[in-house]
């Protein structure tokens, strides 16, 4: 499916007339970005399961979507600077409002793990991680709307209350790389789970046999 | 190859090194894991064998 997305970006999607090339980055850094979102979302989701309904096993899935999260992040502010570098001629700016509230979700997720490791095993960090989990989600629809928010800015709008801002060619191209983009962490989010859960199983075979 | 070619390029190479990478990792950590399954089979069986 990636390497469809990559096809159909270079080969058949026009180049824009207002940017360029620099366009073509686009069609990664977006899908990347919303699944970023996704993973995010989806950790906060089984974080609510831990709390609400004490589910086996959804602190680990809650762990591995933030995990998950948290490296598509870090992907898209790699990808956005590359952009920005193209487009704007620096590689960050502090005066955009989507790329700061960004990078606060980014750091606030990241802290996550330093909140996780630093309590031992047990319920009690269950309930920790899930709490955070559960804060952090209220910064997505802040970061997701910032850009429309924001009075003047120069991170260009793509998808307005109008629709998507492209051509159909262009959208039909974007649709299949988020849909990459969206299997291919799902992927990852299940070998991710199976290793981690596959390590726990062992870990406790290993002190029965002890 | 311009600017823009350059930057573009860079940019769907990082997407790209970071499957690599997380696929290497994923691969280290099942070769590890076949090798924890094989030392805890052989343990069982010379535990069932006395």
């Amino acid at each position: 499916m990636l390497c469809a997305a990559i096809a159909l970006i270079f080969f058949y999607a026009p180049v824009d007339a207002d940017q360029g090339l620099s366009q073509k980055i686009f069609y990664f850094h977006v899908p990347i970005a919303l699944t970023s979102y996704a993973c995010f979302g989806w950790g906060a989701w089984k974080a609510l399961l831990v709390l609400w309904k004490r589910k086996p096993g959804a602190d680990l899935e809650s762990y591995v979507a933030i995990h998950q999260g948290v490296i598509f992040g870090a992907l898209t502010l790699i990808t956005g600077s590359i952009w920005a570098k193209i487009s704007w001629g620096v590689w960050w700016t502090w005066s955009e409002r989507q790329l700061v509230l960004f990078l606060v979700l980014f750091l606030f997720y990241s802290a996550y793990f330093m909140l996780r490791f630093s309590v031992e095993p047990g319920p009690q960090r269950e309930n920790l991680s899930a709490v955070y989990a559960l804060f952090g989600v209220v910064l997505i629809p802040i970061s997701f709307l910032a850009i429309r928010l924001a009075e003047s800015f120069i991170h260009p709008t793509v998808f307005t209350s109008r629709g998507p801002q492209m051509a159909t060619s262009q959208f039909a191209t974007f649709c299949v790389a988020f849909a990459a983009m969206i299997l291919l962490a799902g992927t990852l989010y299940r070998v991710e789970l199976v290793g981690k859960r596959l390590d726990a199983h062992l870990r406790e075979l290993r002190e029965l046999l002890a | 190859m311009s600017a823009a070619e350059k930057y573009v390029a860079a940019a769907y190479l990082v997407v790209f090194a970071f499957v690599v990478v997380y696929l290497a990792i994923m691969a280290l950590k099942l070769t590890r894991l076949e090798r924890e399954v094989g030392e805890l089979s052989e343990l069982a069986r010379r535990r069932a064998d006395g």
